[in-house]
């Protein structure tokens, strides 16, 4: 699951912090109450996670828990895949 | 015209055993328990010594309780003050202390994070959905309250009903001060136009510190319909909205257009097969043409609106979308003829009023023009003119008269933007980044985005010695602003571009960002 580890950092440095160096994103940045995903780009990454995985995220699962780094997201979609 | 109150009167009178407003946790109250208990509320406010004209506070999440206290507080005489509860607890302290909130009716959450001198302003603090802690009270106490038994001795339609706090370019917000004769004017034309009745089931999608919130809250109220209360957590979700709005039927709609598009495009509509709306309005920002077509073919029911008119007007113009929406079109619907009771004037830079086809500026006159920014006579007075013996509203948005479709929206000159229907100052954006020790300078600019209608950029020159970080400054962004005005995008530079007159370049950088996408 690097692959899913690497899809998720990308679209996040992509679709919410264009221009950051990339090795200043860590697994544990916070991404919620830091503002980096917002309410419209956490859909958005949910949405291409979707495609990415080939199954569907339930919304009661779109938690600030489960989004809470890219360790939580990544952590979080293994547990649904092994489901 | 008629004071707001009487609204809720009039239908817990003619209609008292219907569902008058649902909670997002489904608690329901019929027009004669919610008329009962914003009794109660109105006399627990009276007896803490407010006086008509005084303010209250909501600090609030969307709630069948804070629908209770607005129609409390109106019943009192008193004036509401709805607030972000999950805004900035700085920005929130602001609001508290500028508006001189005598009560505040407040969910924990927010209630802790103020400073404690903010927080002790109000000489009463009701606590909504968590325990009263020290000197606060409970909402329990203000729910088994005598009621308040006035009637509508000594109400005006001059009285002032709300203040709606908006983005100011000062970087501090401002209040919109509004009448009850504002608001009633506006839901009277709003009768008059889609005709509700007691069986409708309208949507309360917006927060109730926006001005979408007059149309939602009082046109039901009103015709004895229902009121559906969207929750901020759903009001967010296209999955979820979307089996919300069939499954409990709703048939009045209105938001920004911001969560139609999402809805459109991640909501699952496909699936879920026809729905029982019959009016679809939007207003705040331009409809994506691309994103108004896709959800019309889904939901090819409804009729649609476009609404106009900033928070100092409410709604002044209007244009129904007519359907389909042709394949080819790109160009965004025009904004409307001025409403029946709003006269509509547009003015050329010199101040004469422009021919069909030319552009100037927008002014609206009529009884839903606000009265004045709370406190801020000085902020009033320039926004208004004289002519034919009326007081004009510079609306700021320039516009075309096209005489066959009434007005087309076409930019604005200052420097104010909307996104996702949020009214944003770019100066108090800047000013939020600016308290930053670091940050040496910082401008932002606003850019038309195909995707997301329009995009945010901050420029940003750090003092010596110190590196910018993108992920530092979102950071810095959410403890300062709220999250509708957090930048899309962060640039750093050495120095900001400036004009011969040393002033900050905007247009360099707005060409600039221009050529990065």
């Amino acid at each position: 699951m690097s692959e899913l580890r690497g899809f998720v950092r990308n679209f996040i440095l992509e679709e919410c912090l264009a221009g950051e160096a990339p090795e200043n994103l860590l697994d544990d940045t916070p991404l919620k109450s830091s503002g980096i995903l917002d309410s419209m780009t956490t859909l958005k990454l949910v949405n291409a996670i979707e495609k990415e995985v080939g199954f569907e995220i339930e919304a009661h699962e779109v938690t600030d828990e489960n989004f809470t780094s890219v360790d939580t997201i990544v952590g979080f979609i293994e547990e649904r895949a092994a489901k | 015209m008629i004071h707001l109150a009487a609204y809720l009167e009039a239908s817990a009178a003619r209609v008292p055993d219907r569902v008058a407003v649902v909670g997002p946790d489904g608690e329901a109250l019929t027009y004669r328990e919610l008329h009962a208990r914003a009794a109660r509320v109105a006399g627990f406010l009276r007896a803490r010594g407010v006086a008509p004209g005084d303010r209250v506070a909501l600090l609030l999440p969307k709630s069948v309780a804070s629908v209770t206290v607005i129609f409390g507080a109106l019943l009192a005489r008193a004036v509401y003050v709805p607030i972000d509860w999950s805004g900035p607890p700085e920005r929130n302290g602001t609001i508290l202390t500028d508006s001189g909130a005598a009560v505040v009716f407040g969910h924990p959450k927010p209630l802790a994070a103020l400073s404690p001198a903010d927080a002790a302003r109000p000489a009463t603090t009701v606590v909504v959905g968590g325990e009263a802690e020290g000197a606060q009270l409970a909402w329990a106490e203000a729910l088994a309250h005598a009621p308040l038994d006035e009637g509508a001795a000594g109400r005006s339609l001059d009285e002032v009903a709300y203040l709606l706090f908006t983005s100011g370019s000062t970087g501090v917000p401002k209040g919109v001060t509004l009448t009850h004769e504002n608001a009633s004017s506006f839901v009277e034309w709003c009768t008059d136009t889609f005709h509700p009745t007691e069986h409708d089931r309208f949507s309360s999608h917006a927060p109730f510190q926006f001005d979408l919130s007059v149309l939602d809250i009082y046109l039901p109220i009103k015709h004895g319909a229902a009121l559906y209360l969207v929750s901020e957590e759903l009001g967010q979700n296209p999955k979820k909205l979307g089996r919300f709005i069939h499954d409990q039927r709703l048939t009045v709609w209105y938001s920004a257009p911001s969560i139609l598009g999402l809805l459109a495009e991640l909501g699952g509509l496909e699936a879920l097969g026809k729905n029982e709306l019959r009016l679809v309005l939007f207003a705040g920002e331009v409809f994506p043409v691309k994103r108004l077509r896709r959800l019309t073919e889904l939901w090819p029911h409804p009729a649609y609106f476009n609404l106009y008119g900033p928070t100092e007007t409410n709604v002044c113009t209007f244009a129904p979308v007519p359907l389909p929406v042709p394949e080819e079109r790109t160009e965004p619907y025009p904004i409307g003829p001025a409403c029946a009771h709003c006269d509509a004037l547009v003015l050329d830079n010199d101040g004469i009023e422009v021919e069909a086809g030319a552009e100037g500026l927008l002014y609206i006159a009529g009884p839903s023009v606000f009265r004045a920014y709370w406190g801020r006579p000085d902020l009033t007075e320039p926004r208004f003119i004289s002519r034919h013996e009326k007081r004009w509203y510079n609306t700021g948005d320039v516009v075309r008269l096209d005489p066959e479709l009434g007005y087309v929206y076409l930019g604005r000159r200052d420097r104010m933007v909307k996104r996702r229907g949020y009214r944003i100052e770019l100066d108090e954006i800047e000013r939020g980044l600016h308290t930053a020790e670091k940050v040496r300078e910082v401008a932002v600019i606003a850019a038309a985005d195909a995707d997301a209608g329009v995009k945010i950029a901050a420029f940003v020159a750090m003092r010596a010695g110190e590196r910018g970080s993108v992920i530092e400054m979102k950071q810095l962004a959410a403890r300062a602003l709220p999250a509708s005005m957090s930048p899309d995008v962060f640039v750093f530079v050495e120095a900001l571009p400036r004009t011969p007159t040393d002033k900050v370049d905007y247009q360099a950088l707005v060409r600039a960002f221009a050529a990065r996408t």
